[in-house]
């Protein structure tokens, strides 16, 4: 069996009552792909916010690459090669797209900033707009951006939440040869709603609902798994 | 050489040829104006680059101003030492200041750091049989000498003005283009996006602090060594909202606006004082027409209508 960079045990977080994730137990293979699925409201992105350290959990632990990173604030966790690209746009708006990108990169330290945040536009199709104002992309391209950002920070694990959404049918088929294109070398743990990308990109899927975890396995496994189809493809 | 740095240059060349023709009382003014433009580019770093709103920003000139007032008037330093004590002392209190006062942010930032001055300004009254309180002290003329130049006497009083601030203005350009100038402003534009790259932001806020702190240090140094004089009201609140009126005005997150403001809004007091004691009411005025019409300030306002290439 493949090493596993991530595990998740018990992993819970409650507010005021409501089980927004419910003692999830989760393993991600290190070089897969790994689609997290559910309806809307089933904890996903509290999920990944658990593991991102964007916020800290009620109960449970984590561990990443062998180490509890439970207690860790979520930029050193950054630093350790967690990435994670928000669902909704969070780019900084006011920068040019250059400064977006190099902000990425110039962490790591970079002798090369100015050609390696080129290149990382490059392949997400941006190059030519490094000097416009981020915040007047249009939509499909702040998205993109995003990404580039994600990707241009090398992490050993890419977490993307709803990467897909909002974008057209070829900037799609762009983003799926990208994410091809940066695994192995790159744990992806996807959140999407388009079934598919899912399908298309996924070596596991894990679902949840409800902040617990359904199923988790193969898209076969998971297209068979009755429990899926009553709660979620709708039978 | 890029544009923006034939600016500055040009810049600090026309201010070395203003000495030639300035009568003295503004030769004087200028010399001011610019150890004060030192204060708010430093305060500049920290609220126009960073984003922290602070209002204590006096505690940190005061620093300076009484560290080597005190150096000089106590332990008989001479300026040399008793500068660098004042430099010192204002990078002292900003971390000390930035470890307590960073934990918070936004407004409750504004009040604790508000709470430091205050606290600061009190322990200069207390301590009054050391620092003479609300009086104040006057550095001699003879300990006002720095290698055997008289500081106190114009030309190299203007010269030595000149020089602090054209070293704090070209590394406040060269901070600007650096990789921590572009991960500080990330803080101000988007403090989770740049925590979700792996920045810690108090790091980054604590460090900014401290580079804010070392001109305001620095200024509050050359302050009490230039003009002979130290005292309590340079730790009032009114210091610490002077900075922050000359770099709303000049423009906040500019690198020139900071002596913009300062120029435009000691002559605005200067002259309108020779009007009406109302004066502050004729700032008042000129604030209020800012907000409305370039709430970017002056250089923010240029930027905006095409010199973006303005640092």
């Amino acid at each position: 069996m493949a090493a596993i960079i991530l595990s998740a045990r018990g992993l819970t977080k409650h507010y005021d009552g409501i089980k927004a994730v419910e003692a999830v137990d989760f393993d991600l293979t290190t070089g897969q792909v790994h689609a997290l699925i559910g309806p809307n409201g089933a904890g996903k992105t509290t999920f990944v916010s658990l593991l991102s350290g964007r916020i800290a959990p009620s109960a449970g632990t984590i561990r990443f690459d062998g180490i509890d990173i439970t207690r860790l604030p979520a930029h050193s966790r950054v630093a350790r090669g967690i990435a994670y690209t928000f669902q909704i746009t969070s780019i900084y708006a006011n920068l040019p797209v250059f400064d977006n990108v190099a902000l990425a990169i110039q962490r790591k330290g970079s002798k090369r900033l100015q050609a390696e945040t080129m290149a990382a536009l490059s392949r997400v199709g941006l190059a030519d707009r490094a000097d416009q104002i981020a915040g007047t992309l249009a939509y499909g391209h702040q998205r993109l951006l995003e990404i580039a950002m994600g990707l241009s920070m090398r992490p050993r694990l890419l977490i993307l939440d709803e990467p897909t959404q909002g974008l057209a049918n070829s900037e799609i088929e762009a983003f799926n040869a990208l994410i091809r294109e940066v695994t192995p070398q790159t744990t992806v743990l996807l959140i999407e709603h388009n079934m598919d990308v899912v399908m298309d990109l996924a070596d596991q899927i894990t679902v949840l609902n409800f902040g617990e975890m359904l199923a988790t396995g193969t898209p076969a496994e998971i297209r068979a798994n009755p429990a899926v189809q009553t709660a979620y493809l709708g039978g | 050489m890029t544009r923006a740095l034939a600016l500055h240059i040009a810049v600090l060349v026309a201010l070395f040829a203003a000495q030639y023709f300035l009568p003295p009382y503004h030769h004087t003014n200028i010399a001011r104006i610019m150890v004060l433009a030192v204060f708010a580019m430093g305060y500049n770093i920290a609220f126009g680059y960073t984003g922290l709103l602070s209002l204590g920003h006096a505690l940190f000139f005061a620093a300076g101003l009484y560290a080597t007032g005190l150096g000089i008037e106590l332990w008989g330093l001479s300026a040399g030492p008793a500068l660098l004590l004042g430099l010192l002392a204002g990078v002292a209190i900003a971390a000390a200041t930035g470890v307590l006062a960073l934990r918070t942010g936004g407004v409750s930032f504004m009040i604790v750091t508000l709470m430091f001055a205050q606290a600061g300004y009190l322990t200069i009254l207390y301590f009054g049989a050391y620092t003479r309180g609300d009086e104040g002290f006057v550095i001699t003329r003879a300990a006002r000498n720095l290698g055997g130049v008289d500081l106190s006497s114009d030309t190299p009083r203007y010269f030595a003005a000149l020089i602090l601030f054209g070293v704090g203005l070209l590394v406040n350009l060269a901070l600007t283009r650096s990789n921590l100038g572009r991960s500080m402003i990330a803080m101000r534009e988007n403090e989770e996006r740049s925590r979700m790259l792996g920045y810690n932001p108090f790091r980054i806020k604590l460090t900014a602090l401290v580079i804010s702190g070392l001109y305001a240090g620095a200024a509050g140094a050359a302050y009490g060594v230039l003009f002979g004089y130290v005292g309590a009201s340079f730790a009032t609140i009114q210091y610490s909202i002077l900075p922050l009126l000359y770099v709303l005005l000049g423009g906040a997150g500019t690198t020139l606006g900071p002596f913009l403001g300062a120029l435009l809004m000691f002559y605005l007091i200067d002259i309108s004082s020779g009007y009406t004691t109302a004066h502050l009411f004729v700032v008042g005025a000129a604030l209020l027409v800012l907000v409305l019409f370039a709430p970017k300030g002056i250089l923010g306002w240029v930027r905006d209508k095409g010199a973006k290439w303005l640092p």
